[in-house]
């Protein structure tokens, strides 16, 4: 009785005929491959990408060296030395990141008072040598500029579930 | 002695306690802030409020004296709400600026508030904002951070002595002050830091430069005088961001001077960081192996006692026994430690240590002050005096130059020959002694540095001989400056001859080379034509005639033992990291020894300390207070009918990491600015 259902979807192309459907289907179904970097896949407000030190509106410095997140990282990535600037505030005069240290794990920017530190969108920075992932102060603060737009909107994004 | 209940169990305290206290017998925590140990009670806090049963309302524990019979809970509803609702009141006008604050990880209100804090405030007026007071270049001031529990003003008017600091305006508009925005011009102002409970005052040259919890604490003995006050060097990266005090009843209790705490930055400044070799009147860098050379060739020619050493006042034993051991096997004894010329007797110990001890201050009635100013030359000595003449009505007479002391001093006048006649019997100042039932007097160096020193030491003995010396009480007491000199004098560094007998043979060619163990207490111009090798810290007075510099280390970047000048021996942690090519002296005289003379029998530093011990059998015995046998000493001569000189330099400068320090620098500079101002009739 097998051999003869067997032999009827062999004469039948039963098989054959299956695997063409589904081929048919995906010929005509949306793709799922984007053709990157032209195009970009949709990513959470919540990302953890690339660090960034933000800014006050009026331009002034963020970071304050409070060195919670020197104390909360867990890979040792943060490197903070602080001193009174003249006008007498508190602000850091060194703040490296050694991003082959990091860990991506956001502590940073959930200890962080002020929204200083923040890891935004970006996660295209590849470098061509080791040294360039030794992030300094000026680095940062760069970032913060670049990203300031999309930084801003994912954590009004995310602010309704905090 | 009442007996009490406290949460249910039984506990009996001293007639005159606290409930607070008897609650930390109990082993009872208690919540507080304005109290302090070691102040007055002030009560004004409220925190640590306890039910007791048959009050009404619950009680301040710090200021209700615990009676018979009492009942006490902290453990009830009650208690926590009245906690809740203090914490709250301290929090409403708090400016929760934790982040940018010194005091964020050691604070107390930050700690107290999570245990005692809501989460949210219920407050939503405007807080109150004070301004910002100046305290001097030292305490750094944010005042709407204080919650008045005035420990700063009772600190400084009863342990510093100084009635500067006070709360004015009621209730809202309460501020502390500095009367008059005066200086807080006291040597212990550094200690209202540590005792503010909140971030109001903090330090300020350490402002924002470290968080207290990436600091690593290493337990070290201060060498800026020669009290060998506890401290502890808080270090980060191996470089040195403050120094705080180590609790030792029997020495500076919880305080430590500005000196002590504030001078650190001059442990980077000026410092000599590798060899150095002069040719043709110029220093050239050279390496250790060159410098070497340069001392073997300069010493050719130079035979036993034609070599000479001087030893500076921060040189700890290790590098001091090390030095006496190079120069022994170099055939010289010629090792002199006295820079200030004091005519100090090595032979017998009782003749220059503190015998009474800092602590035995309390329990003295009456002092004589000769020739010596413990404000500026030990300023924990003179704390402990102030406590004793609050605490235990002593008297306080003084030979010597009139300054203030914080305290009530009868000055009996300048004239070095008072000794003799305080000696004679008829004198008001022998009266004073007779009467006392524990009489101390103490020498400072002023009186022994001069030309008639051994006599007024001769004197001084025979006078402690009369009146200050009965069973269990040596009131003999030798005030030193310097943290070197009394383990110097134990080692037996001293010359016949004297600092200015050495520097008179340099000159004459009798002494051919000199080593200075970091000395720079004395002119060293004397010594342009002798071969002179510097081993030290500092570019500074030691240097200016030096042939070859050899970089050694400060206090807080070696092991070393010291000795104060109650003749304690303590020991310190090495700490901090040398800069560049710096050594311990010790290895650096033992390298030394390899070349030029017999090479020294200890390789390591237990090695070294065993040999030491040997040789001082005092240095075995750690941290306590000796008890020396008392005999006679010093030399019968004529006393000069002339005043005793203070003791010259200001209090912030007095050796080369304090004069290499800019925040010593401002303290004086401040003063001096305070000083002109004070007179009105410039500017």
């Amino acid at each position: 009785m097998s051999s003869l259902v067997a032999s009827a979807k062999s004469l039948l192309l039963l098989e054959f005929m299956s695997a063409f459907w589904l081929s048919i289907k995906y010929m005509v179904a949306p793709k799922v491959t984007i053709n990157y970097p032209y195009e970009k896949g949709p990513i959470s407000p919540r990302f953890r990408g690339e660090h960034a030190l933000r800014r006050y509106a009026n331009g002034e410095e963020r970071c304050i060296a409070c060195k919670l997140c020197e104390a909360i990282c867990p890979a040792q990535a943060i490197t903070i030395e602080a001193e009174p600037r003249d006008d007498g505030s508190r602000r850091t005069t060194r703040y490296d990141i050694d991003m082959t240290k990091c860990i991506y794990c956001g502590f940073c920017q959930e200890a962080c008072p002020v929204d200083a530190i923040v890891e935004g969108p970006n996660f295209e920075f590849a470098t061509e040598t080791r040294a360039e992932l030794m992030y300094d102060k000026n680095k940062l603060l760069a970032n913060g500029e670049r990203w300031e737009r999309e930084i801003a909107m994912n954590i009004a994004a995310d602010a309704q579930y905090r | 002695m009442p007996t009490l209940t406290i949460n249910g169990t039984e506990v009996t305290v001293d007639a005159g306690k606290s409930v607070l206290q008897a609650c930390e017998q109990a082993g009872v925590d208690v919540p507080r802030f304005c109290y302090h140990e070691r102040l007055s009670i002030a009560g004004n806090c409220r925190m640590c409020l306890v039910e007791m049963e048959r009050s009404p309302k619950p009680i301040a524990s710090c200021a209700m004296p615990a009676g018979d019979g009492m009942v006490i809970h902290t453990d009830t509803e009650l208690v926590k709400k009245s906690r809740e609702g203090v914490m709250e009141f301290m929090l409403l006008n708090h400016p929760l600026d934790c982040p940018i604050c010194d005091q964020g990880g050691e604070c107390e209100l930050q700690d107290q508030s999570v245990a005692f804090g809501s989460g949210d405030g219920r407050f939503s007026e405007n807080k109150r904002a004070v301004e910002d007071k100046n305290m001097g270049p030292l305490v750094a001031t944010t005042m709407t951070r204080c919650i008045h529990c005035m420990r700063c003003i009772r600190f400084s008017d009863e342990i510093a002595g100084v009635e500067i600091m006070g709360a004015i305006g009621r209730g809202d508009h309460t501020e502390v002050v500095t009367y008059l925005d005066g200086l807080l011009d006291t040597e212990l102002s550094g200690n209202v830091i540590d005792l503010c409970p909140v971030g109001a005052l903090t330090s300020k040259p350490y402002a924002f430069t470290a968080r207290s919890w990436e600091l690593k604490r290493h337990p070290s003995i201060d060498v800026m005088d020669a009290v060998g006050s506890n401290i502890e060097v808080d270090t980060r990266d191996g470089a040195v961001m403050r120094v705080l005090p180590r609790l030792h009843e029997d020495i500076n209790e919880e305080w430590i001077s500005d000196k002590t705490r504030f001078a650190y930055d001059g442990l980077k400044k000026r410092r000599l960081d590798r060899p150095y070799v002069r040719k043709a009147g110029k220093f050239e860098e050279a390496t250790w192996g060159e410098a070497f050379a340069a001392i073997k060739t300069g010493l050719k020619g130079a035979k036993g006692n034609e070599i000479a050493a001087l030893v500076g006042d921060t040189a700890d034993m290790e590098s001091m026994f090390a030095l006496k051991g190079l120069m022994n096997s170099l055939g010289s004894q010629r090792i002199e430690a006295r820079q200030d010329g004091a005519a100090l007797d090595a032979k017998i110990r009782a003749s220059y240590l503190m015998n009474t001890g800092i602590k035995g201050i309390e329990d003295a009635d009456y002092l004589l002050l000769i020739g010596c100013n413990p404000r500026s030359e030990a300023v924990m000595v003179n704390a402990r005096i102030r406590k004793g003449t609050v605490k235990n009505g002593l008297k306080v007479g003084r030979i010597g130059a009139v300054a203030d002391l914080t305290y009530t001093v009868e000055d009996f006048g300048d004239d070095a020959s008072l000794v003799k006649a305080a000696k004679g019997g008829r004198h008001e100042i022998s009266k004073a002694l007779k009467a006392a039932s524990k009489p101390m007097i103490i020498v400072g160096q002023a009186a022994l540095a001069r030309e008639d020193g051994a006599a007024i030491l001769k004197m001084a003995h025979d006078l402690a001989d009369k009146y200050c010396i009965s069973e269990g009480w040596n009131g003999f007491n030798i005030l030193h400056t310097a943290a070197s000199r009394v383990g110097a004098l134990d080692l037996g560094l001293t010359t016949e001859e004297g600092i200015k007998g050495l520097l008179k043979s340099a000159k004459t060619g009798d002494v051919k080379a000199m080593f200075l163990l970091g000395a720079d207490e004395f002119d060293s111009s004397t010594l342009a034509d002798t071969f002179t090798v510097y081993m030290g810290t500092h570019g500074d007075e030691g240097v200016k005639h030096a042939d070859v510099i050899l970089p050694g280390v400060t206090y807080t970047e070696k092991a070393g033992t010291y000795i104060n000048t109650e003749g304690r021996v303590q020991q310190a942690e090495k700490a901090s990291v040398a800069p560049g090519d710096a050594r311990e002296d010790w290895t650096i005289l033992r390298a030394l020894s390899d070349i030029v003379g017999e090479t020294l029998p200890y390789n390591t530093l237990s090695e070294l300390r065993i040999a030491l011990n040997e040789a001082v059998p005092e240095t075995a015995t750690l941290d306590t207070l000796p008890e020396a046998d008392w005999s006679d000493f010093g030399t019968d001569g004529d006393i000069a009918k002339t005043p005793i000189v203070p003791i010259g330099g200001n209090f912030y400068q007095t050796n080369p990491i304090a004069r290499a320090s800019d925040v010593m620098a401002e303290c004086v500079s401040v003063r001096e600015g305070a000083t002109e101002e004070a007179t009105g009739t410039n500017g």
